[in-house]
């Protein structure tokens, strides 16, 4: 299988308190150098609560922010200079918000020429013939061509925002909460239409989400990000069944499951770790019961421990 | 264009201003056109002849010289120098401010700096320094009006623009390749457009007035043009002796000054989306209640502390009628928690917001039904018994408590507010009180926290006070609107073991909106399912989870993935909800139903009982039960 993407100690930083002259009064590290093979044609599921650097590193995937530090290969080029022009046609973007992804002022028709025009340099007859093949695709009407975004639904939308993506004839797509804006019944309409899409045009997902059942109802591979970091990176049919590392278990046991009892995996009230002043060891260790002193001092690394699994713990729990 | 224009001519003001103003306009325009005397010869014998005479219908200035002809070119040319700057100032203006605006940091820094210097002085003064370094004339005073309110379209377009450029669909765009100028004209500026005519027509007035303030200093139009503030100023000398001179420029000034403005404000009306939308009108203090002639309430449940009955709220808009809730019945115990699914636009919120009368009225209004308070029906109660009863003994939690908290007091100042509000308790002893139910929702070192801003707590801890301005008053009933939506697992997972834990040491009955059945079955005794305003199944959460017997109840937990189900292809309900402005006959989920028959069009379909404990609206329910 040949490499999708390749991510090399990809970092992100942000000055926080910035100053005429001279530097920054503080610098949160949104994203820990993180290290990860994508291969063609698989979907790695993205999870982790808000904050965790999930959004900024997707943005740093397709050039919409510049890494701090580290390398992305897509389909084993390096592309380094974020410029989304360039990325646009290997890697695109489909937006968690469906409507306010799409600009009130232009037809679909549009937004959809956008990228033909721009990335693809495609006279109108060519573009006419490519938009239609789109549309047939995730199953719209081409009558909608000439309406404006604020006429559709949530589902219609992001099935537009999918078509969008898709029209830049990108092979991977990063998918940015794709379904969390919609209901649960057009949720998974979305859902199948995003797997049909895969088989039909051979796409590699990154599928980011906070929503446990559906990251594991659909993704090959799941990478557990907390803080910034990546904590744990393993099959998805193992994942959440048998966690390592104990943050992925804390989030497995706090999803609502119909026929489990509620109670809060975590009794004591905790609070996650301030950015501007990050603890020095493993950045869980104060919500972790497995806790040591080294865990205290000593920043974990990510690091195989066996069947697949890959987890950042120097306590991993039995797989 | 054509709503815009019906929007505009609803304001009969701004009608009457487009009218005066299209008038002016056009007999400006005719000028040149018209047999009137040269503005500009003098007859001094025929100095100060007074208005209505024979050859000069306005009279004559000090000159001689004739003022309808006088009065007719200035207001030609003040019309063209005021919009010629307008139209300056804007162009400049605007593009300062999106340029300021999408580039944001150094560039927006350095360029509002200079924005704000330029702010800091008096206009007049501004523009009088910049008629001196250029010397007196026309052109130059032109270009001090336009100067002096560039900063004015800059800052407004800046705030527009740093909104917009931060949109997902300016990404968008960056990733279909568009370069930053093309980004900038093909998606910020349409967006911008609207408000820098808004705030074209409401300056534009502002700038002929102060074109003429110049003329009539002397430093804008030179003898012998005449423009509307020259002629003022050369007719003050005889304003005691020869009036007319003076009022006759002057009521022109008048006119049109007041012609655009009142337009000016009916353009901002018809385009500023928020006062379309009507936010601006404020809501009535409880819901309008129009239920028909001859309503008789039925006989309330003696067991239940909250019964809706047949509920039926609509919104009115225009010509169509949403009937949000269809008649519902609902019912809670104390200490029992009922939870209410659906999806969004099925009416859950609505139905929760109709049973303290707190739908926003206009345009919703409450068609029928009632809702019994320990007995007694608070639909068309009283607007003072439904205020003590709000927060008192029925009380709301909603999904967003950043958008629910104030952000400029803090969580203490609010908590106490509201045992105030219902309590005439000293505020040392509300305060107390406040800590206590900061202890109560299990906030840590809740003495310090009660002085925090909204903004200086995190999510789960917002919805935490949330919770605890909801126990204020030790409520009977509290209603959940999505309380942990907005929240990540691990939060939610705490927040709703609280809610649990609550309503077991206190009895509470809780009324809980989701769209999650997870959460549902973890926290509910009962749950009722909603679809197109109405419950299609109610019954206790483990009858219902275990055996739906409404086909959308089945086909809704089908496409809801469950954690530890593997990677699976998800069973998806095609088509979408009805609007609820116009609903089918019979089953409004017929049209996605795959079992649905001729039968399921017609009529109303009743919420029929199943077993016992159930009850469900489907003629062909999934669940042929042996006791129904």
């Amino acid at each position: 299988m040949s490499l999708a993407l390749k991510l090399t100690g990809l970092t992100k930083d942000f000055p926080v308190g910035k100053r005429l002259l001279g530097p920054p009064r503080a610098v949160v590290h949104a994203v820990q150098p993180v290290t990860l093979d994508v291969e063609t044609g698989e979907t790695l599921g993205i999870v982790g609560e808000s904050g965790c650097g999930k959004s900024t590193l997707a943005r740093m995937l397709v050039g919409l922010l510049p890494p701090t530090e580290g390398a992305i290969e897509i389909e084993g080029e390096a592309l380094n200079a974020a410029n989304p022009a360039e990325f646009g046609k290997k890697i695109q973007y489909v937006f968690q918000d469906p409507l306010s992804s799409l600009n009130p002022r232009k037809t679909i028709r549009q937004i959809m020429d956008a990228p033909l025009k721009n990335l693809h340099g495609m006279a109108a007859p060519a573009r006419r013939k490519r938009i239609a093949q789109i549309f047939a695709a995730v199953n719209l009407r081409e009558e909608f061509l000439d309406r404006y975004p604020h006429e559709f639904s949530g589902g219609q939308a992001q099935r537009i925002g999918i078509a969008r993506a898709l029209a830049a004839e990108a092979r991977i797509l990063i998918l940015d909460e794709p379904v969390s804006a919609l209901d649960v019944s057009v949720q998974a309409q979305v859902l199948n239409l995003l797997a049909d899409l895969k088989t039909e045009f051979g796409l590699t997902y990154l599928f980011i989400t906070h929503d446990l059942a559906v990251v594991e109802a659909v993704s090959d591979r799941i990478a557990v990000l907390y803080f910034g970091a990546l904590v744990e990176l393993g099959p998805a049919e193992r994942i959440f069944n048998a966690p390592r590392h104990p943050y992925t278990k804390l989030l497995a046991d706090s999803a609502p499951v119909v026929g489990r009892d509620l109670s809060a995996p975590e009794g004591k009230e905790t609070e996650l770790p301030d950015p501007l002043n990050p603890p020095p060891g493993c950045s869980f260790a104060a919500r972790c019961p497995r806790a040591t002193e080294r865990c205290r001092a000593e920043v974990p690394v990510l690091e195989d421990k066996g069947s697949g699994v890959a987890a950042a713990c120097f306590h991993p729990l039995e797989g | 264009m054509s709503a815009f224009l019906k929007l505009l001519a609803r304001n009969q003001l701004a009608l009457a201003g487009l009218i005066v103003m299209g008038i002016v306009v056009v007999l400006a325009l005719l000028t040149p056109l018209l047999p009137l005397a040269d503005p500009d010869v003098t007859n001094t014998p025929a100095r100060f002849t007074p208005p209505f005479s024979e050859g000069a219908w306005l009279g004559t200035d000090h000159l001689g010289r004739d003022l309808l002809s006088r009065l007719m070119w200035g207001t030609r040319l003040s019309l063209a120098v005021g919009f010629a700057a307008a139209t300056i100032a804007a162009t400049l203006g605007a593009a300062i401010g999106i340029i300021s605006g999408f580039y944001g940091g150094r560039v927006d820094n350095i360029i509002m700096r200079f924005v704000d210097v330029l702010m800091a002085f008096p206009y007049i003064l501004l523009a009088l320094a910049i008629v001196a370094a250029l010397g007196p004339g026309l052109m130059n005073a032109l270009i001090a009006v336009a100067a002096v309110n560039i900063p004015f379209f800059a800052r407004n377009i800046r705030g527009i623009t740093v909104g917009i450029a931060h949109k997902e669909f300016v990404d968008a765009a960056r990733l279909a390749g568009l370069s930053d100028a093309k980004i900038i004209l093909t998606e910020i500026l349409p967006n911008v457009l609207p408000v820098i005519v808004i705030a074209m027509s409401t300056t534009v007035g502002w700038m002929i007035l102060e074109t003429a303030g110049l003329s009539f200093l002397g430093l804008g139009s030179q003898p012998p043009q005449a423009d509307l503030g020259s002629m003022l100023g050369e007719a003050r000398n005889a304003l005691i002796t020869n009036p007319h001179t003076s009022i006759v420029p002057g009521v022109m000034i008048l006119i049109i000054v007041m012609a655009i403005n009142l337009l000016g404000d009916g353009v901002r009306d018809a385009l500023d989306p928020r006062l379309k939308s009507g936010a601006l009108n404020r809501p009535l203090p409880a819901t309008l209640v129009a239920r028909p002639a001859g309503y008789t309430a039925p006989a309330p449940d003696g067991e239940a502390v909250l019964q809706l009955a047949g509920l039926e709220t609509q919104f009115h808009v225009g010509r169509r009628t949403y009937r949000a809730v269809g008649g519902v019945d609902l019912q809670i115990s104390p200490g029992e928690c009922v939870g209410l699914i659906g999806e969004s636009g099925s009416g859950k919120s609505v139905t929760a917001l109709s049973i303290m009368g707190l739908v926003a009225s206009p345009p919703g209004k409450i068609t029928g039904g009632s809702v019994f308070y320990k007995g007694q029906d608070l639909v068309g109660a009283p607007y003072e018994r439904l205020r003590s009863l709000r927060g008192r003994r029925v009380a709301y939690i909603f999904q967003d408590p950043l958008a629910t908290l104030h952000p400029l007091y803090t969580v203490g100042d609010q908590l106490i507010e509201a045992v105030r509000c219902h309590r005439n308790v000293p505020k040392s002893e509300a305060r107390a009180h406040a800590i206590e139910l900061l202890r109560a929702v299990r906030i840590p070192n809740a003495a310090d926290r009660v002085d925090s801003y909204p903004h200086e707590l995190s999510g789960g801890m917002r919805q935490r006070v949330g919770i605890a301005m909801a126990l204020a008053n030790d409520p009977e009933v509290i209603i959940a609107d999505e309380p942990t939506t907005a929240l990540d697992v691990t939060v939610q997972a705490q927040i709703l073991t609280l809610l649990d834990d609550l309503r077991r040491d206190r009895g509470l009955a809780i009324l809980f909106i989701t769209h999650d059945f997870g959460v549902v079955a973890q926290l509910c005794d009962r749950v009722a399912v909603m679809y197109a305003g109405r419950i299609v199944e109610d019954g206790t959460v483990d009858d219902i989870l275990a055996a739906p017997a409404h086909p959308y109840t089945k086909r809704l937990m089908a496409c809801v993935p469950e954690l530890g189900g593997g990677r699976r292809r998800l069973e998806a309900i095609p088509g979408l909800p009805p609007v609820v402005d116009n609903l089918p006959d019979g089953c409004a989920f017929a049209d996605r139903c795959d079992k649905a028959r001729d039968a399921c069009r017609q009529g109303t379909i009743p919420l029929d009982p199943l077993g016992a404990t159930r009850r469900v609206r489907c003629i062909d329910p999934e669940l042929q039960e042996a006791s129904a």
